[in-house]
């Protein structure tokens, strides 16, 4: 062999080598562990860091699986809220997704679904999983009479707020809007701040001009604007936005709130500096993990319900929220499953209920919120809702629901009107259904 | 007999060689950089939510709406003061500490230089928090100066504030690539003939002379890097203003890469979002080939 076809052999030896680098990490997965099926897991953390109690409750869990199944390894990944929405998406678009992943159900995994990027379940749900959890919290979960996960946790959006304020200032629990617009200049008055919001996550501002809509005009103008006989620009949204903007003039919020992040608000609860914020059943957890002390306000946080709007539609027992749960990804063993079956007993969501402030869904696991006087408002609250309505920015399509948070955003912001919130979002509704 | 430059045994050995040496470059490049173009050029034409399969053809619609979009007009007047504030305050500010520093006339200037190229070393992602820190509402710098020195002095939530946003961002800009543009220029300076300069001066020029007439002509090639650097890097700035607010309160803080994270990716309109790559990557071709073609080869020109 002469120096030039050595060269050129060299050479397509190294295109060869190249080629095989990327091809090498499909068959990196079974190789790894030595026979070990391995399972992926991406979880939410609370931003707690290494100290993360949600992250040791769910390594514990591996841990009693594993002893039980020794040929499977279970591989979690922590993530924080927003970074879990970017990296999920990636991996979707790839093809690639985790074996099991956090969902909040509605719209998204609906469209992860249509994709094919889920495990269809539904016989599990319909044999197994529907004997220890509600149909009702399940229902989240599923989608035209399929199912592709199941939530440990359905709860509900309501005012989380510091008794101790409220005492000192000599407020009382509002019940209506009227009554919050009331007690709100006198909060500030004494030297707080009357409610925390985080509007620059915008999520947690969408909440307040949802729950207005659904007083103003309950199940019903949802329906109809959900099903095109009405829209998402009629009366009861408009009037959403105005109350809202009623409430935004009286300068409720923090200083710089439009670009606070959720964090900033749960800080802003947990070292007593606000007396409201309203936010699901998680955000005591999120307060303590941002406050100074580590540890919150303690017994004197308290809840009440999203209080009435006069001349709406909405019953006071309607209610939104939402959960947490675990989808399977596509590729999802039999394994993988077995494991979610595990992890939804009644031992486990017990635990959840002091590590993470859920609202059991597994029966039995209710038992767990003895004691705790919030959770169990909350509960009851979820339980006798005749409307109970997934959060709009994960139960509407994505491209919707970041409009509606946009819509919200800028109205907050005084820079469009009530009726040109709801044009944006119903003009987005239009586009994307 | 003179034999033809290709067909020489020795040329088919140089060829083979440099094909060797940026074969593996070569067919990375094409896979990671020429593909992805083309692609993102395919799917800008399609309605598309970045999982099904490619069904509905827009044709040039995407663009259409692009160009129609507030936001994105507001996202690209943001890009193109970023370059404006990278231009003329920046590259100047690093210039003049180029001089003050690079040259080794005092104790402590090694040192000094380190602290304005440190916030360089620093990822954009952590930047984003501490300046979160820095300008927080209720503990920030700004609330603790205006409480301290101001009569009824109150919370000033800068992030939070539309008109106010962009600005405290790019505060944080100049801050952060200050010092790379410096090192730049002390790396310029040492290229300066010395004998230049003390021949301007024996010939009884100012020091404001030399630098005009002197320090500044030799440093040509330089400014040309630098300018480029700093151009480009504007275009494409997403990390820091992602840390610092997502783009909002209200898209006031959109550019051009967090528009299409914001519009493309969170809103699962991957032809959309294509399409916005597609411009932009437009935007920062045109501009390299112009500035390829007249600024750095001017510059070549000049030296000679």
């Amino acid at each position: 062999m002469n120096t030039r076809n050595r060269i050129i052999g060299m050479f397509v030896l190294l295109l060869f080598a190249s080629a095989m680098l990327f091809a090498g990490g499909q068959g990196e997965q079974q190789a790894a562990s030595g026979g070990k099926e391995v399972i992926t897991w991406w979880a939410l953390s609370s931003g707690g860091g290494a100290e993360d109690p949600r992250q040791i409750l769910r390594e514990q869990i591996i841990a009693d699986y594993e002893a039980q199944n020794p040929d499977v390894t279970i591989d979690l990944v922590m993530l924080d809220n927003e970074a879990f929405k970017q990296k999920i998406q990636v991996a979707i678009q790839a093809g690639t997704p985790p074996d099991i992943f956090h969902s909040w159900g509605g719209g998204v995994m609906i469209e992860y679904a249509e994709a094919g990027m889920l495990r269809d379940i539904t016989d599990e749900v319909k044999n197994n999983l529907s004997n220890r959890i509600g149909l009702g919290p399940l229902g989240v979960y599923g989608y035209d009479g399929r199912y592709f996960g199941s939530p440990y946790d359905m709860g509900a959006v309501g005012f989380w707020y510091n008794k101790d304020i409220f005492a000192e200032v000599g407020v009382s629990v509002p019940e209506t809007w009227a009554d919050l617009l009331r007690i709100v200049p006198q909060i500030r008055q004494a030297g707080y701040v009357p409610i925390a919001l985080g509007a620059g996550d915008k999520w947690p501002a969408h909440f307040w001009w949802v729950y207005l809509a659904m007083r103003m005009g309950g199940q019903e103008a949802f329906n109809r604007a959900y099903d095109g006989r009405g829209s998402f620009a009629d009366q009861p949204f408009v009037r959403a936005g105005e109350l809202l903007l009623q409430l935004n003039a009286l300068n409720p919020f923090q200083t710089g709130f439009l670009g606070a992040t959720y964090d900033d608000q749960g800080a802003l609860m947990g070292n007593g500096e606000a007396a409201m914020e309203l936010m699901g059943q998680w955000a005591p957890g999120v307060q303590a993990a941002n406050s100074v002390s580590g540890e919150g306000i303690g017994d004197a946080l308290g809840w009440f319900s999203f209080p009435a709007v006069a001349g709406g539609q909405g019953k006071l027992t309607d209610v939104m929220g939402g959960g947490n749960g675990y989808v399977l990804g596509k590729d999802a063993s039999d394994a993988a499953l077995d494991f979610l079956d595990f992890f939804l007993q009644e031992k486990y969501n017990v635990e959840l209920v002091d590590v993470e402030g859920i609202v059991p869904v597994v029966a039995g696991a209710e038992s767990a919120l003895e004691g705790n006087a919030n959770l169990i408002q909350i509960a009851d609250a979820v339980a006798n809702a005749g409307y109970y309505q997934l959060y709009y920015d994960q139960f509407l399509p994505p491209a919707v629901g970041e409009a509606v948070k946009d819509a919200v955003a800028k109205l907050l912001a005084g820079v469009s009107t009530p009726a040109q919130t709801a044009q944006e979002i119903q003009a987005s509704w239009q586009a994307n259904k | 007999m003179k034999t033809n430059t290709l067909t020489k045994p020795g040329t088919y050995k140089t060829l083979a060689l440099l094909l060797l040496l940026i074969g593996p470059a070569f067919l990375l490049f094409l896979l990671f950089v020429v593909m992805p173009v083309v692609q993102a050029g395919y799917y800008s034409l399609f309605n598309w939510n970045g999982i099904g399969p490619l069904t509905k053809f827009r044709g040039l619609q995407n663009f259409g709406l692009i160009f129609q979009d507030q936001v994105f007009h507001t996202a690209l007047i943001n890009n193109l003061k970023i370059v404006a504030i990278s231009l003329f305050i920046q590259l100047p500010m690093a210039f003049g500490l180029a001089l003050l520093l690079g040259r080794n006339k005092f104790r402590g200037e090694a040192f000094l230089r380190s602290i304005f190229f440190f916030p360089y070393i620093l990822a954009e992602i952590v930047t984003g928090i501490i300046w979160r820190f820095i300008y927080h509402p209720q503990f920030g710098v700004p609330t603790i100066l205006s409480k301290l020195f101001t009569e009824n002095g109150g919370e000033i939530g800068l992030l939070g504030d539309p008109s106010l946003a962009f600005g405290a961002i790019l505060v944080v800009i100049v801050w952060k690539y200050l010092g790379f543009h410096m090192i730049i220029y002390i790396a310029g300076l040492q290229s300066v003939p010395k004998e230049l300069e003390d021949a301007a001066v024996v010939d009884g020029a100012n020091k404001i002379q030399v630098i005009r007439h002197v320090i500044i002509p030799s440093m040509k090639s330089s400014f040309i890097i630098s300018i480029f650097l700093s151009i480009i890097g504007s275009f494409n700035i997403f990390d820091v203003v992602w840390a610092l607010g997502q783009g909002g309160p209200v898209h006031s803080t959109e550019t051009l890469v967090t528009y299409l994270y914001n519009f493309g990716f969170r809103r699962f309109s991957f032809g959309y979002g294509s399409a916005v790559a597609v411009t932009l990557f437009g935007i920062c071709f045109v501009f390299n080939l112009f500035y390829q073609r007249f600024i750095v080869s001017e510059g070549r020109h000049g030296k000679n």
